[in-house]
């Protein structure tokens, strides 16, 4: 075998050794969690919320955690896109090559690797200064604060990549720069948005830094925007740290039930991009 | 001009891409309802003219406009002037089918729509209407919904020249419009032009001389951004002025 071949094989067998790294890790996780946790999944589990003692391994389930991530989640994701869209569009159909583009750039990218207790804390801080509770209201804003830059520069790095042509092809019909934002920049990078989304409410749902002094927990569902909230993460977070065995288990189903979540979610937007796809221009 | 009325008159036109001067005070009247190929080598500013028809040239960051285009007597350049009106005006073909993100109908639809069409059945008379004129209505109306970006490349083309006739444009702007098409999909698009042309004013961009031969009423030689000759198809083709146009034409150079 000559040089070129060896380097052709050395560096396949590297990429799949990495590869294998990576979906071994992966199925490892999900090994765990679902062996550990599924003998301990029931339905009263997903259906109840704690009764007495549940924390000492009597009745009840995690209902009230279940709802409140959801509650937490898609509130966040919401209000984060609310945020987003607007930036990415300036950005790209606004803002050109200038110098407070790139700036804004930097920043959401700073933002973005700041650590979720940070903006925990942040909140924290401003929480007491106005003198608010722990809430769901609170920890909807703790989590648009920390899932904002992640989704801001995932739509912008899509309306990057859309071809300059489709925007001459709009303008050059008469269109105002808004109109190619919203008709024609949108169309095209609507697949890109969905998985932008999702990987903002993956790890809005996943993170229990940041509520875990912004949202308070609770055993009930809220009722309002100002009682008090239960998520997933923190219900992990709590059950794991018991003593009783038992209530360590419900931990992992906890988490199997967080893994569900999540997966439906990209299963179902796996779905709904492939509908929109179909659109865009290559 | 003799039997040509001008519809677009560009006086002293200047643009500078940064330092590079890429057009040099271009003066030339194009005719109304006939069409007019932009000829030259490339890189000599075809295609940045065709745009500071429609401003398109506004879109470059750093391109620096001066002179004057009138349209209709109205300098379309002035910074007064509505530019979405000046390029509703000017309707463009570019050089690469570019068809939206949305489907067959939609791209037909969406300059009506924007410029204030709303009545569904009127939406619906207008697609009808600018596909058959762009000959596309037959391979097409059985699957309106259809995402455009499933139509072959020549398809695409003859969508693109249905969606610029939609918004009712004084003019064509075509940029080599057939360059990436095959010899089929071409001949279709130059047969439409020639259909066309007895209601609108279309300007040609092409560097293929047999292609204006067949198409042009009226020629406009470029060479590194200046205006080298002007004139009448046959004129130019058969008995230029210049040296140089007749060097290019005799393919000296190219």
């Amino acid at each position: 075998m000559n040089k070129r071949k060896l380097e052709e094989a050395f560096f396949k067998a590297l990429m799949l050794l990495s590869t294998s790294i990576v979906l071994g890790s992966l199925s490892a996780v999900f090994a765990v969690v679902i062996l550990k946790g599924a003998p301990a999944l029931s339905l009263s589990m997903l259906t109840q919320t704690p009764k007495g003692g549940y924390y000492l391994g009597k009745e009840g389930g995690i209902l009230n955690a279940i709802i409140g991530s959801l509650y937490l989640a898609i509130g966040a994701t919401a209000l984060a896109f609310l945020l987003s869209l607007p930036i990415a569009l300036y950005l790209n159909e606004y803002a050109g090559k200038s110098r407070f583009a790139s700036l804004t750039r930097l920043s959401l990218d700073v933002l973005w690797g700041i650590p979720s207790i940070v903006y925990g804390a942040f909140a924290f801080i401003i929480m007491l200064y106005v003198g608010a509770r722990a809430s769901l209201l609170w920890g909807i804003i703790t989590v648009t604060l920390f899932v904002f830059p992640i989704m801001t520069r995932a739509i912008d790095e899509v309306m990057k990549m859309s071809p300059f042509k489709l925007r001459e092809a709009s303008y050059a019909l008469g269109s105002t720069r808004l109109e190619t934002a919203l008709k024609v920049l949108t169309r095209q990078t609507l697949p890109g948005m969905l998985t932008a989304i999702l990987l903002a409410f993956g790890r809005g749902i996943g993170d229990a830094a940041s509520v875990l002094l912004t949202a308070g927990y609770t055993d009930s569902i809220p009722r309002s925007l100002f009682d008090p909230v239960a998520t997933l993460p923190l219900a992990v977070f709590f059950q794991l740290g018991t003593p009783i065995p038992e209530v360590q288990q419900r931990a992992y189903a906890s988490g199997v039930v967080l893994l569900a979540l999540v997966l439906l979610l990209s299963i179902a937007s796996r779905i709904s991009t492939r509908k929109f796809m179909k659109y865009v221009i290559k | 001009m003799g039997i040509f009325n001008p519809h677009i008159s560009i006086q002293r036109l200047n643009v500078f891409y940064g330092e590079r001067h890429v057009l040099k005070d271009i003066t030339v009247d194009i005719p109304e309802k006939k069409i007019t190929a932009i000829i030259g080598p490339s890189g000599c500013g075809k295609t940045t003219l065709l745009k500071s028809l429609n401003r398109l040239i506004d879109l470059v960051d750093v391109a620096k406009v001066s002179g004057n285009v009138l349209v209709d007597g109205v300098n379309i350049l002035d910074d007064e002037v509505d530019v979405t009106d000046v390029r509703k005006k000017m309707g463009l073909i570019a050089q690469m089918p570019n068809p939206l993100p949305m489907s067959i109908y939609d791209n037909v639809a969406y300059g009506p729509r924007i410029h204030g069409v709303k009545d569904g059945k009127e939406l619906g008379q207008i697609v009808e209407h600018c596909l058959q004129a762009a000959g596309l209505w037959s391979e097409v109306k059985e699957r309106l919904g259809e995402p455009a970006s499933k139509l072959s490349v020549g398809q695409q083309q003859r969508l693109c020249l249905a969606r610029a006739l939609a918004v009712q444009p004084e003019c064509l702007l075509c940029d080599e419009p057939t360059s990436a098409l095959d010899p089929i999909s071409a001949q279709h698009i130059e047969t439409q032009l020639l259909t066309l042309k007895k209601d609108y004013t279309i300007v040609f961009v092409t560097h293929v001389l047999r292609q204006a031969r067949r198409l042009a009423d009226y020629v406009i030689f470029l060479y590194l951004g200046e205006l080298i000759e002007h004139g009448p198809a046959e004129t130019v083709f058969t008995q230029p002025d210049n040296p140089r146009t007749k060097a290019y034409i005799e393919g000296v150079f190219g």
